[in-house]
């Protein structure tokens, strides 16, 4: 082995060995998520590496050295377990998203600090390029991931509002900060020793900018923010795996990374966008004109009752249900299985149509539904449940809005024109479930509401569906 | 390990894990998320690594926060996988469907299996 920074020379090949079968396990448990039964046991393995990791490090010879190190470690892990266990164990299934959110920052939080703390350790010489390169990459990866993702978390649990929000030259603004950020890398990497360039150079110019490419970005992108935060917090662990001469941490940093990049690249392309376009940010504020011209050539729309949902629902053979994030901002996932199971017991077949980028985060509307005992395989992706609208009697769309509008398909002007959706305006006929006529998060009209086999019904969708479903059993 | 060693181990990495996420359905995008997101606190080993040649008050801060951040990546993000996952249900038997119907089983059900998840992770 060739000594990198001679402390961190882990000389047992015993330890070695543990990480190896340690990433062995997170690849194997990974891969019993690609379906739904083997995925219990694939996450519990890939637990039990992390378990064999832990164990590994420390086993490592010289980390319980010190007096206090053992307590330090302890302290860490204590309060860490007293916040993640009761946050996760109560989290609600409709605040996954933030939760996600929030645990990716803390990840990428804890790359930034160790990058800190290393590059004090070789403070005034002595630090290898090798370690050192991959230090600052994480130290400006992970302070980005750890801001951007506490932003997300504040727009997601509504403390910041869920619309862009946008200075004047923010696209100048980031791009400055990133070379602030970049540029102090460098000049460190060069050989200046500064830890006032370290310390406000790459971790406050990454946090400012963790912030200002986030706040600018819209509620409905988030599924593509949180994939993207994640793949940084993945890849600048893998980062301080190769600055730490660990493979475990490389392995499974890389495969996260990989993972968020995959899930990057399937959300932007469920909503026709591109990475960079999303990041840029401010769709809600670049598409505010057309919103003034598409309410006026509108039409008019159809409002229903409960009872003429009821009765329309009752006397289908096939009636799709379309959930958004309305669903879940309800928490009518409940309500919507009642509804399911009432229309079962008089013979109606009911599937769920899923778009990939329905919610807040990319396979938001399974878990809830999941959550109210819906069997995974009535859930239909898109792609295969578009060719079953035109037989479908009624779908009944539940909190959905852009991903449901024809102008994706009809209208070349239409700023989500090309956007995949679901064409629920092929069905015999169509209910809406909204609580206004408000537009949906792009700010676009939908003619899905002006259509005359459209009809609305207003409220609370929870409200909504509990009154359907008590209409349906009293016919 | 040399630097060679290392990248040759990521891009390796990189392609295993491109095989084997691409196979995971939409339906289990959020668990899957939140998993590699458990995945990611493996960072607290850096934490862990650091703590013992590491002085001063300002640095024993840094680290402590540091392997805080990392457990509660770790802990929090299996432990909530496991919940989720525990809800995935193909159709239901007749047994579960009256426990469903009973009232909060599943519930329940789910939060204990998501303590037994975590257990693993105390070392």
């Amino acid at each position: 082995m060739i000594g990198v920074g001679t402390v961190f020379v882990q000389s047992s090949s015993f330890v070695d060995a543990l990480y190896i079968v340690a990433f062995s396990l997170f690849i194997y448990g990974m891969s019993g998520l690609t379906g739904p039964r083997t995925a219990v046991r694939g996450n519990k393995i890939a637990a039990s590496g992390m378990a064999i990791a832990v164990l590994a490090t420390l086993l490592t010879k010289g980390v319980l050295h010190g007096g206090s190190t053992p307590w330090l470690i302890l302290l860490g892990v204590v309060l860490g377990t007293a916040v993640g266990i009761p946050a996760a164990v109560n989290v609600k299934m409709t605040q996954m998203p933030q939760m996600v959110a929030l645990f990716n920052g803390v990840g990428g939080g804890a790359v930034a600090l160790i990058a800190w703390v290393e590059y004090r350790h070789h403070f005034g010489g002595g630090f290898p390029l090798k370690v050192e390169i991959p230090s600052l990459f994480a130290a400006v990866v992970g302070s980005v991931s750890f801001w951007g993702s506490n932003i997300a978390f504040a727009k997601l649990q509504e403390i910041l509002p869920g619309r862009p929000i946008k200075l004047p030259g923010q696209s100048a603004i980031n791009l400055g900060l990133l070379v602030i950020a970049a540029a102090s890398a460098v000049v460190l990497a060069a050989g200046t020793h500064s830890q006032a360039l370290f310390v406000l150079g790459i971790l406050v110019s990454a946090a400012v900018l963790g912030n200002m490419v986030v706040l600018p970005i819209g509620g409905a992108d988030m599924p593509v923010v949180i994939s993207l935060l994640n793949a940084f917090t993945g890849l600048s662990a893998a980062a301080t795996g190769i600055a730490l001469d660990n493979s475990a941490l490389i392995v499974a940093g890389m495969i996260v990374g990989a993972s968020g990049s995959i899930l990057t690249n399937l959300m932007a392309k469920a909503m026709n966008r591109s990475v960079p376009a999303i990041v840029a940010g401010g769709f809600g504020g670049a598409v505010a004109a057309p919103l003034h011209s598409g309410g006026s050539d509108g039409g008019t729309v159809r409002s229903t009752s409960a009872q003429d949902v009821a009765i329309q629902l009752s006397y289908a053979r096939l009636v799709v249900i379309a959930p958004g994030y309305g669903m879940a901002v309800a928490q009518a996932q409940h309500a919507v299985r009642e509804l399911e199971r009432a229309l079962e017991a008089k013979g109606v077949e009911v599937k769920y149509a899923i778009h990939p980028v329905a919610g807040r985060m990319p396979g938001h509307m399974n878990v809830l539904l999941a959550e109210a005992d819906v069997p995974y395989d009535l859930l239909r992706e898109m792609d295969d449940i578009n060719p079953e609208f035109s037989r479908t009697d009624v779908t009944l769309v539940i909190g959905a809005n852009d991903v449901t509008n024809p102008a994706a398909k009809n209208e070349p002007g239409s700023p989500i024109y090309g956007m995949p959706i679901l064409e629920v305006d092929r069905s015999a006929a169509v209910v809406v479930l909204k609580r206004s006529m408000a537009s949906g998060f792009a700010g676009i009209d939908n003619p899905l509401f002006y259509d005359p086999k459209t009809s609305l019904l207003f409220g609370d969708a929870k409200a909504s569906v509990s009154q359907i479903t008590t209409e349906i059993q009293a016919l | 390990m040399s630097i060679v060693t290392e990248l040759a181990i990521l891009v390796l990495a990189a392609f295993v894990g491109f095989e084997v996420i691409s196979k995971v359905p939409n339906t289990l995008h959020t668990p899957l998320m939140s998993g590699t997101n458990a995945i990611h606190g493996i960072v607290v080993l850096g934490g862990l690594l650091l703590m013992h040649e590491s002085s001063g008050f300002l640095e024993h801060v840094l680290l402590v926060i540091a392997v805080m951040f990392g457990t509660i990546n770790v802990i929090g993000g299996f432990v909530v996988t496991d919940r989720m996952l525990g809800m995935f249900k193909r159709k239901p038997d007749p047994v579960a469907q009256v426990e469903a119907d009973a009232g909060d089983g599943t519930d329940s059900g789910a939060a204990g299996g998501a303590g037994a998840g975590g257990e693993g992770e105390r070392e």
